[in-house]
């Protein structure tokens, strides 16, 4: 059983939560390759995916969930809602759980606002991403994806490389890799890297070529254009020529990495067109693997006695 | 109560070569027919009878392992942690036996039919369990072939304990608290 009543961030899990919400993801995974894809677990459930930031993948995996476990789904994006009259939070949610609603799927610009809601309204919460700061589904299915191929997670070596500031990926990715006993190293530009992130067990390190050379897993991120305030760096060709991946810096490697990427993808700026086509990428199993985690963490959050 | 040995290794080992010849004598050549062990603990017992049945007829059944966690109807009361499935094969118009250690109250039995959906429309559905417990049914399925009746109250269970190289120990009964 989880330790937690909601799915909040990496940091709230044990390790023993993350075993069994990958170990169950299994499970799941071998469900939604049969000709049937639905089991009936959760069919008394009603979940509401609440987006309060654009989302194309993490919404649409969390929706496929959601119905191959068979519950009810409502769908809700801020835009075309009440919020716009300025409604607040709570109210929204309140309303919405007025109407039997069991769990709420969330994404929210501002970090923090999961765990805020978590203590106001009587339902089971998923965190979809609160702004910079955890997104815990995500990096559960990336640890899914590096251990279905490497068979463990104990000991690989994985660089996160680009735009760690404003990345909740990146944050929940260090939590979860760390908590499996993997190794990390996070890589980027001075400016995208915040201050003290030893602190959480990571090494920096400012050249991508070294980063590569000393790691199984290359995670690389988008840069979070929409989050950036201010320039972080020259151009996006400079930062392209110093931590883009490409045919010829894999070359240069002379061995083999796993290249993994959370969407969406600015082809040729973090990686190009051709490497995240090829065989050593494996981002559409990354996605595919996302509806069978996040089923894990529906499923045993819902069947989970409070 | 004391606990009370039901079945002790030799009737376990007589028992289950009944139940392999009351199998050859309704599906001879088993060409058409699949047996599914269901996990968790009805594989130990269903590993044993696909062994025996290959030993009896020189070739083995297909055989399949199903596990009916998410198909299940008390998840909601207890945390149920599900073991894997391996089905490599469809049951379109296939004789199925479902192989259990204990029929109990059912609701196993009708989440395995559910889950059996999963991999096809089957010719038949049959069901074969070690121990059978009477009068204890919530759903209306019964065993079509059975190692042993059992006649025990709701505060009483049955233990099969296995050795290490998965051969049966014993079968007893005994109250749920000891």
């Amino acid at each position: 059983m989880l330790s937690v009543r909601h799915l909040l961030g990496i940091k709230d899990l044990l390790k023993e939560d993350i075993e069994l919400i990958l170990h169950t993801a299994d499970n799941f995974l071998d469900v939604i390759n049969r000709p049937i894809k639905k089991v009936p677990s959760l069919r008394d459930i009603t979940i509401v995916n609440l987006f309060f930031e654009n989302s194309t993948r993490t919404r649409l995996s969390f929706e496929l969930a959601e119905k191959r476990l068979s519950a009810d789904v409502i769908n809700f994006s801020a835009t075309s809602s009440s919020v716009s009259k300025g409604e607040t939070l709570i109210d929204t949610v309140n309303n919405i759980l007025a109407m039997k609603v069991d769990m709420v799927v969330m994404r929210h610009p501002k970090p923090g606002a999961a765990h805020f809601l978590s203590q106001h309204v009587n339902a089971k919460i998923i965190n979809a991403g609160d702004g910079a700061h955890e997104h815990p589904t995500q990096a559960l299915l990336d640890a899914f994806s590096i251990r279905r191929k490497m068979g463990t997670l104990e000991g690989v070596k994985v660089a996160i490389v680009g735009d760690i500031l404003h990345s909740r990926v990146a944050l929940s990715n260090i939590f979860c890799l760390k908590k499996m006993g993997a190794e990390v190293i996070v890589c980027g530009p001075p400016t995208l890297i915040p201050r003290n992130i030893e602190s959480i067990g990571v090494r920096v390190e400012h050249d991508l070529k070294k980063a590569l050379m000393w790691c199984d897993v290359a995670n690389m991120l988008r840069i979070q254009m929409e989050r950036q305030d201010i320039n972080y760096f020259p151009s996006i060709r400079e930062y392209s020529m110093q931590y883009g991946l490409n045919k010829e810096v894999l070359n240069s490697l002379n061995k083999e990495i796993l290249i993994m990427h959370p969407g969406p993808i600015n082809r040729g700026v973090e990686i190009s067109s051709e490497l995240a086509d090829s065989n050593h990428s494996i981002i559409l199993q990354q996605v595919e693997n996302g509806v069978a985690v996040r089923m894990a963490a529906l499923y045993l959050l819902a069947n989970r006695p409070d | 109560m004391s606990p009370r040995v039901i079945l002790d290794t030799d009737q376990f080992q007589r028992t289950l070569k009944r139940l392999c010849f009351q199998l050859i004598e309704n599906h001879s050549a088993f060409e058409n027919t699949v047996l599914v062990g269901l996990q968790p603990r009805g594989t130990l017992l269903s590993r044993c009878i696909h062994q025996e049945l290959s030993q009896l007829r020189g070739n083995a059944p297909v055989y399949g392992e199903l596990d009916t966690t998410f198909f299940r109807d008390d998840f909601r009361i207890k945390p149920l942690v599900p073991s894997t499935t391996s089905m490599n094969f469809d049951i379109e118009g296939k004789k199925v036996v479902i192989i259990d250690d204990v029929l109990f109250t059912g609701r196993s039995i009708r989440a395995a039919l559910d889950a059996l959906q999963h991999f096809g429309r089957p010719a038949s559905v049959e069901l074969l369990v070690l121990i059978d417990r009477r009068l204890s049914r919530h759903v209306p399925i019964q065993p079509d072939y059975t190692g042993v009746s059992v006649d025990a109250i709701f505060s009483e269970k049955v233990a099969l304990n296995w050795n290490q190289d998965a051969t049966l120990a014993e079968v007893i009964l005994k109250n749920k608290e000891s």
